[in-house]
């Protein structure tokens, strides 16, 4: 039955405050949608051109707001090593969360005995909240009592032991890490479900072809499994340009060691709100221009990369 | 430090009595409960909205909800705590039950409108002609045929919602409203040695989420890869 014969139908039947009523169902979704996610997204750009002074907002500043981020020290400073960490993070997750969640699918889309245990048992990180984890793995990570340097240190590895959340060298890899041992069965569900769609006739006709192995790989799933291959890498870059939580729970806001785990987000967080320990003063300004500007990178690289990559698209 | 000893539950009693960590969980699961009511709720009058009746505008107002799932909301944090300031709902649970149902509904909406375009309207159409209202056909004919969509949006809401610590950090932050997980980052400040109350207090923060992980494993995979695989 169409669509016009219902609405039809409730002309006939219902009176005119029926019609009237049908209205009021989408209301309640619109509203605290648009004034949660709507509203405050175009407030932020709003307030990125305006100075402000605490909590309110001053004199209209025009582009000002950005011409500091980008230029005054130690602003402009801050942001470019924010920015390398957060691109840093996208290519870790990339390369170790997205490529062993690859790994691990197809092994399970070829040998699909135990697959629903192994799926559940490395999909359970991901029900733990992030405070959890971050405790968890401090803990883990701890120089002296640590797990991981207890056991380097009784296996003869004394000089692999270190303090990994101390040392800015390690600092951001070991959050990194963490972050996608949390998210690998996440992304194994992605390509696992990308694996299963591809037809069984296809699949068919390469192994009668002989067609096995990496050559099957190459030349049979990898033109097919591009739209998993654009999800993923879409959820990682965003996810990767606005990492907060877990950079929060086992280092703080202020990007300790000597800012080596600062993201754009905990710099927005420190402009926005305060550093909990000294550190930048509050600016509302500089916080909103952030926003947009980490809004804009989103956005824009999500949406060209969604474009270019749709002419490798296999219809079928 | 030593291995554990003997089993006690002096530590959840500690946890209890002397913490405020009754309080905590009653706030995450009013916080998180009357979200996750409210998306299924306004989710689901919205959707029946956009995929039962043909109105002009009804393909914008889909496409508007959807705009929603790419945004990142903790860029808008600044201007939703002024207007939480303004609307004196700060250190109250309702202005985390207003944003979280605000980030939920563009998904709710985009799994429930696709369950509605899967099911027959000889149902409804029956119903109206016994003489249904539009609302008692929703409720009562359509969405006991739902549980599974719903049983879906609510296992990814829950999830969500119980583990965020973000905006309860900002918009929770006087005792009597802070949730589990803002409980227990101070409860690792306090209790940095005593690990038994450590553990215990990440148990009670976990445990739920294992339980219904146990009995609906399969909905919890599929729904939290919902959004994604379409």
């Amino acid at each position: 039955m169409s669509h016009n014969a219902v609405n039809e139908s409730v002309k006939g039947s219902g009176s005119r405050w029926q019609q009237v009523v049908i209205h009021l169902f989408p209301l309640p979704a619109l509203v605290i949608y648009s004034v949660v996610i709507v509203y405050s997204m175009v407030a932020a750009f709003g307030y990125s051109f305006f100075s402000w002074k605490g909590l309110t907002r001053d004199a209209f500043v025009g582009l000002d707001n950005f011409v500091t981020l980008f230029t005054q020290e130690p602003y402009n400073e801050t942001f470019w090593n924010a920015l390398g960490h957060n691109a840093y993070y996208f290519a870790l997750e990339m390369v170790v969360q997205n490529g062993i969640a690859f790994m691990l699918a197809y092994v399970l889309y070829t040998k699909v005995k135990g697959a629903e245990w192994f799926k559940s048992a490395i999909f359970l990180p991901r029900l733990l909240s992030v405070i959890v984890i971050g405790f968890l793995w401090k803990l883990i990570l701890n120089p002296n009592t640590g797990v991981l340097n207890t056991f380097l240190k009784t296996i003869g590895l004394d000089s692999w032991a270190m303090s990994w959340l101390g040392d800015p060298d390690t600092a951001l890899t070991s959050i990194i890490m963490v972050n996608n041992w949390f998210g690998v069965g996440f992304s194994l569900l992605i390509w696992l479900a990308g694996l299963q769609a591809i037809p069984a006739e296809i699949v068919e006709a390469a192994r009668l072809e002989g067609v096995k192995g990496l050559k099957f790989i190459r030349m049979i799933v990898a033109p097919l499994i591009v739209p998993s291959f654009v999800i993923i890498t879409v959820f990682s870059f965003i996810h990767a340009f606005e990492a907060f939580e877990l950079v929060y729970a086992m280092q703080g806001s202020q990007g300790e060691p000597y800012m080596s785990t600062d993201t754009l987000a905990t710099y927005f967080y420190r402009n926005a709100f305060g550093g909990t320990s000294g550190g930048d003063s509050v600016s509302i300004g500089l916080g909103s221009a952030l926003a947009v500007i980490m809004f804009a990178i989103i956005s824009v690289v999500s949406t060209v990369f969604m474009n270019v990559t749709r002419k490798y698209e296999v219809e079928l | 430090m030593s291995l554990p000893t003997s089993f006690r539950l002096a530590s959840y009693e500690e946890l209890f009595r002397q913490l405020p960590y009754g309080r905590y969980f009653f706030n995450s699961v009013l916080v998180t409960g009357v979200s996750v009511l409210a998306i299924l709720v306004f989710g689901s009058l919205a959707s029946y909205y956009i995929s039962r009746y043909s109105f002009r505008w009804n393909p914008w107002l889909y496409m508007y909800f959807l705009a929603g799932m790419m945004i990142p909301v903790k860029l808008g944090v600044v201007p939703l705590f002024m207007l939480m300031r303004q609307l004196h709902l700060i250190n109250t649970p309702w202005s985390l039950v207003l944003i979280y149902s605000g980030i939920g509904i563009p998904l709710a909406i985009l799994i429930l409108t696709g369950f509605f375009k899967t099911m027959p309207t000889e149902i409804e159409e029956a119903a109206r002609i016994d003489g249904s209202s539009e609302l008692g056909i929703l409720f009562r004919v359509l969405i006991p045929l739902m549980k599974p969509a719903l049983g879906t949006v609510m296992i990814i809401q829950f999830i969500n919602i119980w583990n965020d610590f973000f905006f309860p950090l900002l918009f929770a932050q006087k005792e009597s409203v802070k949730t589990l997980q803002i409980g227990m980052m101070s409860l690792f400040g306090e209790y940095s040695t005593d690990w038994s109350v450590l553990f215990a207090g990440l148990t009670v923060a976990s445990l739920p989420m294992m339980i219904l992980f146990l009995f609906a494993s399969r909905q919890f995979m599929e729904g939290l890869t919902a959004g994604a695989v379409k």
